[in-house]
């Protein structure tokens, strides 16, 4: 059978033509991600120890090299990367949440060095953990302050009970 | 410019149930559940994406709609007619066998297209997803 131009019908007028759909960026194989899978819940779970790279990589079951390039390729962001995001969530909230000073939510995270936390917590965040801080408490005063720091506010003016 | 999308969400029967079901059956993260301003922030994510939040959304009267119309969409979720999109997995068999052993039901078994294999997948509520293995299109 021979087989002709596809049809310009099929493209539905003006849109950008294409077989099948689109290709997203390829999985990696089940068995693979599942590995990796363990290795992030062991970073997870160990966040404020440091794991070592050479650890989470038996943990997946593969070499060192390997482990970085396919744990960047499952999750956006490498080991290192993640642990850091991991410990500045867990900061956060300590410092939202108010008990500790600034150095002991430092160590608390896991964090040995003052300096290096600040500085990375304001590169990262944009402020100071000490400025963040009295931030999130001048939000939390005002009305549904403490909401709006989680959720968006569309969905809090549409879906939230009125008079809250 | 818009660049990714970061949340999206779907309508669910009861939140409980659904945050069971997304996370217990499904393997999604836990991303938020807050009670906040008398409203009930659940989202979870694919550990995959951990840039992408599913809102896990009550259907109930709010400020959005009313009783009538909570109504009516309660309905229409339980009856199927809502499909919020396509879910990705590596091996579509496999997630499918996987999933039915923890009590997923399924629409239709995986089948195979012209794009990979597919089967039609459906939640708690009655929401249905599309379980996708992804395949280039050879002839």
């Amino acid at each position: 059978m021979r087989v002709g131009r596809p049809s310009p019908a099929l493209d539905g007028g003006g849109g950008r033509f294409c077989y099948g759909w689109h290709m997203p960026h390829r999985l990696l194989h089940d068995d693979v991600f599942r590995r990796l899978c363990r290795a992030r819940e062991h970073l997870c779970a160990n966040h404020a120890a440091t794991p070592r790279v050479a650890e989470l990589a038996r943990t997946a079951g593969v070499s060192r090299f390997h482990f970085l390039r396919l744990y960047r390729k499952a999750f956006g962001t490498t080991p290192h990367q993640h642990l850091m995001d991991l410990r500045l969530e867990r900061a956060r909230t300590l410092l939202a949440s108010g008990n500790l000073s600034v150095t002991e939510v430092c160590m608390e995270v896991g964090f040995s060095s003052l300096g290096s936390f600040s500085a990375l917590f304001a590169r990262r965040v944009g402020v100071s953990p000490q400025r963040w801080r009295r931030r999130v408490w001048q939000v939390a005063q005002q009305p549904m302050g403490m909401a709006q720091l989680h959720v968006p506010w569309c969905f809090l003016r549409h879906f939230a009970p009125p008079g809250n | 410019m818009i660049q990714r999308v970061s949340h999206g969400s779907v309508w669910v029967l009861d939140m409980d149930r659904a945050k069971a079901f997304y996370t217990d059956k499904l393997g999604f993260e836990l991303r938020n559940d807050l009670n906040v301003g008398g409203f009930r922030w659940l989202t979870v994510g694919p550990v995959g994406q951990p840039d992408f939040e599913l809102i896990l959304m009550p259907v109930g009267a709010s400020p959005m709609m009313d009783k009538a119309t909570a109504e009516q969409l309660a309905s229409l979720v339980a009856k199927g007619v809502l499909g919020p999109g396509v879910l990705a997995t590596a091996d579509c068999r496999r997630t499918y066998e996987e999933l039915k052993a923890r009590g997923v039901e399924f629409r239709s078994p995986p089948e195979e297209r012209p794009y990979g294999v597919e089967a039609m997948m459906k939640d708690d509520s009655g929401n249905w997803f599309s379980l996708t293995e992804r395949r280039p299109f050879k002839a």
